[in-house]
């Protein structure tokens, strides 16, 4: 039985998730067994030839005018037609918001195993297991899929690399697939995608980067990761709830929803590490992490830690570096 | 509007994990639990729709006896009542097994809004409103920023990567999941927790026959590292000269 990955284009360009997507392919296909990468759209000719360049036995293309723009019933309704003539053993997916909007529609509609997030696979005792942050990566469990296949994975953006696809002598063949959707039935209708505002502060520019968590307790104490950030010579950044709460503005947000960054220096400050930020964060070079929470899942991607309040080491720093 | 919003317990933050004998699950007894925050965001859009259009915020949680707790918070912040589909294996059920018993719960109910968290902080599988859509038969988005009702016509704010945005309108009724931050929570008042206590809690049963489960949890664990962290202790002071000799010296990034 072959592997069918999924790919993520927008308006006829491809979503690099995609490539990490046939890196995990290519590690559980193994020998002889045969991988198809899927990309439905409409106009999606130059994307299907991207992906040829791929080790793969073949690029099936799925086009539909009622395909652009995205729609989750549009999406389910192609995809579902392209996996029952496929019939594949597993159907694999970057974890992207779009990946989100719909592969759980598609997998409850085929009635089949969906594992999300998944960030590494393992053979053990002749079985594929799939392993998955939870807990907000306080822990992770290895799991494994239930009922008949196809098996639906999501794999963590930067789980896989993308350099790592292997890359055919030859490009593999592109062949259409025609699927009948009725465009009269997709109940979304979206609009064109925007941005909020001009990011007035680009991060990922920065080479420097002092980023504030919920330990910070509230916004009076902000003053104390700015000094550490002047006497750096760093921006200020912060997790998700530091911006929901409006302390700091939505555009220094770092994480899956904010921007991604990788800077020479990142100083996490009483952030605890969900995995949301940590996949804006973990490309820095250096990073230093303080928590009062010796345990906290931030620890994993640091390379200098401290354990303890940062109210009491923070001004301790800034000192040391203004000696 | 008839509003319907879906709510888990999960452990709370500062919660330290301690497993079963089994290594499966963790030790439930040992957890002390909260809202799951996404869906308090969930919580707090229904009861601003509520105030601005009428009508009733109907909260409905799927899990143990102990789940009372949060179903009990959404009442004294506002919901005017609440649906409990009790069973002790809903704790650590799949979003399959969660979403049918939740939408079985829902479907003569015929909300006209149903609303829930993006993810749950525990699993964290993000599917759970979603598969209610399906189930239901209703149009669905995901991550949603805003809301807005215009008689049977909803228009949503999606949030999509990197700072980017897109309106998605749809007909009622509809399932959104909703994204932290779209509002401002507010807290459980001394009047709202009294209101409370006199609030209706439907338990319901769950499904005869169950959905079947379609992911097992094999090994529960504390990650490994990926990374060699260097741990520095000693007072603050000693600490903050230690960290940065190794950034001008070793790492060479100040």
């Amino acid at each position: 039985m072959s592997i069918v990955v999924i790919a993520e284009q927008r308006q006829g360009k491809l979503n690099r998730a995609t490539w990490e997507t046939v890196a995990a392919a290519q590690q559980l296909a193994g020998a002889g067994t045969p991988i198809a990468i899927v990309v439905a759209g409409s106009g999606v000719g130059a994307v299907a030839s991207e992906l040829a360049a791929a080790q793969v036995k073949e690029i099936v293309t799925t086009e539909h005018a009622a395909l652009e723009p995205y729609t989750p019933d549009g999406f389910t309704a192609a995809l579902q037609q392209a996996i029952e003539q496929l019939a594949p053993a597993m159907v694999l997916l970057p974890h992207t918001y779009q990946t989100r909007d719909f592969a759980p529609k598609l997998a409850a509609r085929v009635d089949r195993a969906l594992i999300t997030d998944v960030t590494a696979v393992k053979v053990d005792g002749g079985q594929t297991v799939f392993v998955r942050p939870m807990f907000q990566g306080k822990l992770s469990a290895d799991v494994v899929p239930q009922g008949p296949p196809p098996h639906f994975v999501t794999f963590q953006i930067g789980a896989f690399r993308a350099d790592q696809a292997a890359r055919g002598a030859s490009p593999a063949a592109v062949r259409a697939l025609s699927v009948t959707i009725d465009a009269s039935q997709l109940r979304q209708k979206p609009e064109a995608p925007f941005q909020e505002a001009k990011q007035a502060v680009d991060l990922s520019q920065a080479e420097r980067i002092v980023a504030v968590g919920r330990g910070i307790k509230g916004q009076e104490h902000l003053p104390v990761a700015q000094k550490l950030a002047e006497a750096l010579g760093a921006e200020l950044a912060a997790s998700r709830p530091i911006c929901d709460s409006g302390w700091l503005p939505m555009e220094r947000q770092i994480g899956s929803s904010g921007q991604t960054v990788a800077p020479k220096l990142y100083v996490a400050l009483g952030i605890s590490g969900a995995i949301q930020h940590v996949v804006g964060m973990k490309g820095s070079r250096t990073i230093v992490a303080v928590n009062k929470d010796a345990d906290a899942p931030i620890f994993e991607v640091a390379d200098y830690g401290i354990a303890g309040d940062l109210f009491e080491i923070v001004p301790a720093i800034v000192a040391e570096l203004n000696k | 509007m008839k509003i319907s919003v879906c709510i888990k317990q999960v452990p709370t933050r500062e919660w330290q994990p301690r497993l079963n004998d089994t290594k499966t699950w963790i030790r439930e007894q040992d957890a002390s639990y909260e809202m799951n925050e996404p869906d308090a965001y969930a919580l707090e859009e229904a009861l601003r729709l509520k105030e601005k259009h009428g009508g009733e915020v109907v909260v409905c949680s799927a899990g143990p006896a102990r789940v009372a707790q949060v179903i009990r918070e959404a009442l004294a912040r506002g919901a005017d009542r609440a649906i409990h589909v009790e069973d002790d294996g809903l704790a650590s059920a799949d979003a399959f097994v969660v979403a049918a018993a939740l939408a079985d719960a829902m479907r003569d109910e015929r909300f006209d809004l149903v609303l829930t968290g993006l993810q749950s902080d525990d699993q964290g599988f993000a599917q759970t409103g979603v598969v209610v859509a399906e189930r239901l038969g209703l149009p669905h988005a995901t991550i949603i920023m805003d809301v807005q009702v215009n008689g049977s016509a909803l228009r949503v704010k999606r949030e999509l990567e990197g700072g980017w945005f897109q309106w998605v309108a749809m007909p009622l009724p509809a399932v959104l999941t909703i994204q932290s931050g779209i509002n401002q929570l507010r807290y459980a008042t001394l009047k709202g927790i009294m209101a409370a206590k006199k609030k209706e809690i439907r338990k319901a049963a769950p499904p005869a026959t169950a959905a079947a489960a379609r992911q097992k949890i094999v090994r529960l664990y504390v990650p490994e590292k990926g990374k060699k962290t260097h741990m520095i202790a000693g007072s603050p002071a000693e600490a903050a000269k230690e960290l940065v000799k190794r950034l001008r010296e070793d790492a060479r990034v100040i």
